[in-house]
């Protein structure tokens, strides 16, 4: 018997939970930059600000079902500041640090998950594509975007997120495949928070890693600390880098842990072990990269809570934005469904009207 | 100008709308050098190149979801499927997605994409080759449903399928690809979606069909006329949606309708035909509506395929028995 190929996963992690770089590699270049840091850090607390906030909201009625992504900021934050303007960003529900990155509005989120599909027509990120529901579809999404870019010989490439539960879906593997075989400018985001509702990765896979799904498929892969946001962007901006310039794919696998419940409809007291959360709670990504700027003396409890009164401020305006949208017209369930709405849908549409906004 | 087949008549629309329009591309199993199973790619790989007649990996659900990413991004992908049978790991894509993004992105991402499969009993093909599962699709909002029956409506509904800004199904009835041939010039006209033809004009009873069995249903109807009675037939065409106006405006005029389908009798097309008449045409009527359809049943594999089909004496007999009517 002879070895007919081989393997490695490689793991990528700069700052560790203290906040200190241990990377025996020098830190990326912008991350020398300790403004490009606070900008990060400042768009990870926007995050976790937004998502207290919906979570408020829908405890009080104002809002529906809600996926937080409390404790994986450094994943959406960290791959969407990697997108250039004109990349594409195919998300998961639980999308929104990527997505309000590459400038999805936060009152756009806010509408979407208050139940108004008007959310998802993004005024900024045209060619963003509204969050896919269904698990891992949107993969598939992202590779024929990257396609379309392909055949029209364009530099830009292509950001999709999926969480770990969701590599067991068949598109999962579909995506993955096409995006080898035809070298497409592709980055798949695993965000692995290590739990699909209720159930852990030993339930999910037999894999030591998610990463590993990608050598089926003939396709580069890493695993980051998912909590370290220099390693996320970094790796993200190497995967983009080499998806833009033809290179073919990347998948990232990011390790964080999922501090909060699945969705507002979730409760995981239920099924989560005693003693994770506060363990978790001491790795987070917010917490080590505010040790870290301290630590240079770049940050400070007056920053702290300037920019939290700043954040709060910026939140409000989008809840107020979202809150003052009015209930649409009844029409509006028709009005986007075709380009020209049947004859016969419109006696339909009539009757909507007719029947009023009851 | 040639006298083509159905099949060819879908080869000659594609041809045709890729030499006018670059983002048309073909995708699908083995439609490269392969030409299709069935030949409806036939040269068209070799005319355009790999770029644009694109032999994918086998899997369906692939073939939907990559079509809509390049369709979101302006490109009219026109993805085959194999069969219809093999249609279904791709449902999740076409009614989650396909159907609903213009909706839920309030017109902002649009998908001008077509699907085509074959579909249909009758050519003593393997299992799961055979069913007739337009009624699902047809169910479905968002989604347009297209199902020629001749050469010259399939040119012409399959041009209007690919300039179409929304998702389109192209059913084709595989019984029927051969079986005739129209004299077709490749003049890029297209024929209107959402549209019912008469082909046949009468005055005693409305036979309503689409697909295959329009060749029974036209059979039957010369049948008919022999025996003194005046059917009309009209090809449905586009089942979703579906022109109501054309059927009710026939069933005005002769007062007794049959449909005829070869999809198993019930929540089918038919019933929804049937109910819609029912609703707006009752007091038109001077017989029930019939319906001749397949068994609610399993499709069966070949060697009892031939007993599921309706046939021309099926429709004769429902047909004089409504006329009939006392």
């Amino acid at each position: 018997m002879t070895t007919v190929a081989k393997f490695e996963i490689n793991y990528l992690q700069y700052m560790d939970e203290t906040g200190t770089f241990v990377s025996k590699e020098l830190p990326p270049e912008f991350a020398q930059d300790i403004d490009t840091l606070k900008g990060l850090y400042r768009d990870m607390c926007l995050i976790r600000v937004l998502d207290q906030k919906a979570y408020a909201l829908q405890r009080t009625g104002k809002m529906g079902t809600y996926p937080a992504a409390t404790g994986q900021e450094a994943i959406g934050v960290g791959f969407g500041s990697a997108m250039n303007k004109e990349d594409v960003l195919v998300p998961y529900y639980r999308g929104q640090a990527s997505m309000i990155q590459h400038g999805v509005r936060m009152e756009e989120v806010l509408l979407y998950w208050g139940g108004d599909e008007r959310g998802c027509d993004y005024q900024d990120a045209k060619e963003d594509f509204p969050i896919a529901v269904p698990i891992a579809t949107q993969l598939l999404h992202a590779a024929g975007v990257a396609k379309a870019m392909q055949m029209r010989g364009e530099k830009r490439c292509v950001f999709t997120e999926i969480g770990e539960g969701g590599t067991s879906e068949g598109d999962f593997y579909e995506a993955l495949n096409v995006a080898g075989i035809w070298n497409l400018g592709v980055v798949f985001v695993i965000n692995n928070n290590q739990w699909a509702i209720s159930v852990p990765s030993e339930i999910q896979t037999n894999c030591e890693t998610y990463a590993q799904k990608a050598i089926a498929a003939g396709i580069e892969c890493i695993q980051v600390d998912g909590n370290d946001i220099v390693a996320v962007k970094a790796a993200a901006e190497k995967a983009a880098e080499k998806a833009r310039n033809g290179g073919g794919p990347t998948v990232i696998e990011c390790i964080s842990l999922r501090l909060c419940d699945h969705t507002t409809a979730d409760d995981a007291t239920r099924y989560r072990p005693d003693g994770e959360l506060d363990e978790g709670w001491t790795k987070e990504p917010i917490l080590r990269l505010r040790r870290y700027l301290e630590s240079k003396k770049a940050w400070s409890e007056e920053d702290e809570t300037k920019m939290t009164e700043e954040l709060t401020q910026e939140v409000q305006t989008a809840v107020d934005n979202y809150l003052n949208t009015p209930v649409d017209e009844p029409q509006a369930m028709f009005d986007s469904l075709y380009a020209e709405l049947p004859e016969r849908t419109l006696a339909q549409r009539e009757l909507a009207i007719a029947r009023g906004a009851k | 100008m040639a006298a083509i087949t159905l099949i060819e008549a879908v080869n000659l629309a594609m041809a045709h709308e890729m030499a006018v329009d670059d983002s048309v591309v073909l995708l699908g199993e083995d439609v490269g050098a392969n030409g299709g199973v069935f030949r409806a790619t036939d040269g068209l790989q070799a005319k355009f190149g790999k770029e644009r007649v694109i032999d994918t990996p086998l899997a369906e659900s692939m073939i939907a979801g990559v079509s809509i990413g390049m369709a979101a991004q302006g490109m009219k992908p026109v993805a085959e499927i194999q069969f219809m049978g093999f249609i279904f790991p791709a449902v999740d894509q076409i009614i989650c997605h396909a159907a609903r993004m213009r909706h839920r992105t309030r017109g902002r991402i649009n998908l001008p994409m077509v699907i085509r499969a074959p579909f249909g009993g009758g050519i003593h093909a393997p299992e799961h080759h055979s069913e007739s599962t337009e009624a699902i699709f047809a169910h479905i909002p968002g989604l347009k449903v297209v199902i020629p029956s001749n050469p010259s409506r399939a040119y012409g509904l399959m041009l209007a399928a690919m300039r179409d800004p929304d998702p389109v199904i192209f059913l084709e009835p595989k019984r029927v690809y051969r079986i005739e041939k129209h004299e077709i010039e490749d003049n890029g006209e297209e024929y209107p979606l959402g549209v019912c033809f008469v082909d046949r004009e009468g005055t005693d009873i409305t036979l309503i069909s689409w697909g295959a069995m329009l060749h029974e249903t036209k059979q039957a109807a010369e049948q008919l006329a022999k025996e003194g009675i005046s059917a009309e037939v009209i090809d449905v065409a586009t089942v979703n949606p579906l022109d109501i106006d054309t059927i009710l405006e026939s069933v005005e005029k002769t007062g007794r309708a049959c449909i005829v389908q070869e999809a198993p009798k019930a929540g089918a097309l038919g019933s929804e035909i049937a109910a819609e008449i029912a609703e707006k045409g009752v007091m038109n009527l001077l017989a029930p509506i019939g319906r001749v359809s397949g068994y609610d049943t399993v499709m069966p594999y070949y060697r009892l395929e031939k007993q599921y089909m309706p046939k021309v004496e099926h429709i004769v007999e429902e047909a004089k028995r409504i006329v009939e009517y006392r």
